[in-house]
């Protein structure tokens, strides 16, 4: 993983420097993207408990069935365990559980890593949220509010912190969200595909009176628009500083 | 009846009695709470109420109620009281006075939570009270900071009396291995009490420091930090969903055991490996649901894998749950009915809890309606089911009359129904984005006919308890006498006469070596 991602820092370095303008889109695309893998990972994990809780519902429902109580049937005769049949009746299913609590922990696990590997070829920018708004700083001194724009293709980095209560920034359309909270600095990562889609931005946590109408939205432009709106604002940025 | 005599008593049924009719009184005004913010719920925007405070106070108090005044309460102060002494054959607890001291306090800490109504400022800062909004609101922290110090007190010397009762006081012949499975979940559940309800004291202690006297536990800018609050509350707050989870297990057994004639299937794999496998357990999970918080990576995935492995004690117990079931002589009276329910509906909170257990997953998961309709199924709606079948399992010795069997069914099956409506619902559209704790939902208004839905299943579950609610209020006051022992049980507190005198027995019980509580078949 890694040297694809020093390999795909050094293809796109000067686009990189540049701040905003894009990576070879070819280089981007081989970019691990976490949105899907969390929907393979959920799909994967739902059959598995599927099928779990369908054999132990379609069993339970059996048992109930055929011990109901019937004329010849008044009183139970349960088996009294032997200490090995006991015994077994620990070990195995303990195996069973556990080997599928690694195999889903495995799993989790990788996906983790890629969801905390952030992309050399990024571009990052500090999140400040705050009673009921999310406050984007560009690189170049650029500031929005509630409005994130960002380059199809391009992995974007938020380093996010707050200044007053717990805020969390939930991107239901890329599957992430994590807390700010003044005092800590915090990062999610995701990757913008499709240049004229707007994704929502929303609140997970619990901020205030107004909790529920904290909202803002990304918007992803192709690398061409983006990079005139970056190039744009950045001036006019500067010369009101 | 003499109200005195109830207030000042020291008997551990009427302890546990007033206990029962506290916790119910709380879930009447915490379920009601939930029916008005369905009922705000019903349309995007405001409906019921323009102001989101008058929203966010409600959804505090229905948190913090049904947890702290009806759970736990119901769970390990009338069931416990009223159970385990005559479960093991002992005339009282160990400490009568301090069990009196146990249920005044409850009650204190009841009205104090239901002051949530009548003054200024309520709070509005969840049942989790996070700072730093717990510590700049103009709610009233205090208010919630003294009412978990309090119900906390209760329940701690209410734990040292179980221990020491259930140690010293059973009767000649019962052994260890004899007890009831729900001596043993409470006996776990009151060992978690102890350790880990002194951490939330300490934890809600700090927030009203910071917020009252000055001080920056939580305060980032004078070398505080907000996580540390965060890590204090769950580490208490996870184990006390074990101390709801094994009690309310506990009852289940006793049913499904009466219910099927038949012995508990594996019996010291159920105590020992899963209960005691929970209780060791139990604190070292507690970082899921700090899994977006930002806490360091490694203890993320770490407590992944321990709360994954959660799954290996309560699958045993599960398994020594449906396993009394093999091989039995099953009839579905009201109690079994509801028990039957929890299986399913346990089954469904727990493996929905599968994915919330792996930490990449709740990057979307998390705060989602998906968390709020899995804790429900596996807590909320389990526990309160389970609450409701051991009500109706007992309701026999403890009014010494019988209940209406036909308006118990009905009003199973109607919360049945109402239950899944509204909680798959929720699941559901969590899965696809919606937070949880939205007063307004306009940015998805696309699930207005998802909320809708769940706005009526939840009028059906409320139907349902109410129901219930009023089958014991006049099979209490009007049943038909029922007899010590109605449903055959092995268990000594079915030996005595309903309902039980001052003191239990006339002359103390001893048990036989053959006797177990679930010995049938053996007559």
């Amino acid at each position: 993983m890694d040297k694809i991602l020093k390999r795909l820092a050094v293809t796109s370095v000067a686009a990189a420097a540049a701040g905003g303008a894009m990576a070879a889109a070819g280089g981007a695309e081989r970019v691990f993207d976490p949105a899907p893998g969390w929907d393979y990972l959920w799909k994967e994990v739902l059959i598995d408990i599927s099928v779990i809780g369908i054999l132990f519902a379609l069993m339970t429902a059996y048992l109930i069935w055929r011990y109901r109580r019937t004329p010849d049937n008044v009183v139970g005769s349960g088996p009294r365990l032997s200490p090995a049949a006991a015994v077994g009746w620990v070990v195995i299913p303990t195996f069973v559980f556990m080997a599928d609590d690694f195999f889903i922990a495995a799993n989790g696990w990788a996906l983790w890593n890629k969801y905390r590997d952030v992309p050399a070829d990024r571009l990052e920018i500090q999140l400040e949220s705050g009673m009921y708004s999310w406050d984007y700083t560009y690189p170049n001194g650029v500031q929005t509010q509630n409005e994130l724009i960002v380059p199809a293709g391009k992995p974007i980095l938020l380093r996010m912190t707050s200044r007053d209560t717990l805020h969390s920034h939930f991107i239901p359309d890329f599957r992430v969200k994590e807390d700010s909270m003044p005092g800590r600095v915090t990062y999610i990562w995701f990757l913008p595909k499709e240049a004229g889609k707007e994704h929502l931005v929303t609140c997970a946590e619990y901020c205030g009176v107004m909790h529920s109408y904290m909202a803002g939205r990304v918007v992803v432009k192709t690398p061409e628009e983006f990079k005139a709106w970056y190039e744009t604002s950045g001036a006019s940025a500067k010369k009101s500083s | 009846m003499n109200l005195k005599e109830w207030i000042f008593t020291t008997d551990h049924k009427r302890v546990g009695v007033l206990y029962l009719i506290g916790s119910i009184a709380a879930f009447i005004v915490a379920g009601i709470m939930a029916l008005l913010m369905r009922a705000e719920l019903s349309t995007v925007g405001p409906t019921i109420t323009s102001n989101p405070t008058t929203y966010n106070v409600w959804l505090y108090a229905h948190g913090a109620v049904m947890i702290l005044g009806f759970q736990i309460p119901a769970l390990t102060g009338f069931f416990a009281n009223y159970c385990i002494p005559l479960m093991i054959g002992a005339k009282d607890v160990a400490f009568p006075r301090v069990n009196a001291l146990s249920v005044w306090l409850f009650y204190v800490g009841i009205i104090l939570a239901l002051l949530t109504f009548f003054i200024p400022d309520p709070p509005d800062i969840m049942w989790t009270g996070y700072p730093p909004y717990s510590t700049i609101t103009t709610g009233n922290t205090a208010l919630y900071t003294f009412t978990v110090l309090i119900l906390g007190f209760a329940s701690i010397i209410g734990g040292v009396n179980f221990l020491t009762t259930i140690t010293y006081m059973r009767a000649p012949g019962l052994t260890w291995n004899k007890l009831n499975i729900f001596v043993w979940c409470t006996l776990g559940a009151f060992v978690l009490q102890l350790i880990f309800v002194p951490v939330l004291g300490t934890a809600v202690t700090l927030i009203s420091m910071d917020k009252y006297l000055g001080t920056h536990f939580f305060d980032p800018t004078r070398g505080g930090d907000v996580l540390t609050y965060q890590n204090l509350f769950w580490f208490y707050s996870h184990p006390a969903v074990y101390v709801i989870f094994l009690p309310f297990f506990g009852v289940l057994f006793e049913i499904v055991a009466t219910f099927a004639k038949n012995q508990v299937f594996n019996y010291k794999a159920v105590v020992y490996a899963g209960i005691g496998g929970i209780v060791l357990l139990a604190g070292e999970v507690w970082v899921h649901h700090l899994y977006v918080s930002g806490m360091v990576d490694w203890i993320r995935v770490g407590q992944m894998v321990t709360t994954l492995l959660i799954s290996v004690p309560v699958g045993l117990m599960l398994i020594g749950l449906v396993g009394t079931l093999y091989k039995g002589s099953i009839t579905f009276e009201t109690p079994m009915l509801y028990a039957l329910g929890v299986l399913f509906l346990f089954l469904i909170g727990g493996l929905t809890g599968i994915p919330l257990a792996v930490a990449s997953l709740t990057l979307h998961l998390s705060d989602t309606y998906y968390v709020v309709g899995h804790f429900h199924y596996v807590m909320a709606v389990a526990g309160t089911f389970s609450i409701f079948a051991g009500v109706y399992y007992w309701f026999p010795k403890v009014t010494g009359r019988m209940y209406n069997e036909f308006w118990g069914k009905v009003g199973f099956w109607i919360t049945f129904v109402g239950t899944n409506i509204v909680f798959w619902t929720m699941m559901d559209i969590g899965v696809k984005g919606m937070p949880r704790r939205y007063y307004d939902y306009a940015h998805f208004s696309q699930f207005e006919g998802a909320h809708q839905l769940m706005t009526i299943g939840a009028v059906i579950l409320g139907v349902g308890f109410a129901i219930a609610l009023i089958n014991w209020i006049v099979g209490a006051a009007k049943g038909q006498p029922a007899g010590d022992n109605p449903w055959g049980s092995m268990s000594l507190e079915w030996t005595t006469v309903s309902p039980p005198p001052h003191g239990n027995w006339p002359t103390p019980p001893s048990v036989s070596e053959e006797w177990t509580p679930y010995a049938y078949g053996k007559r």
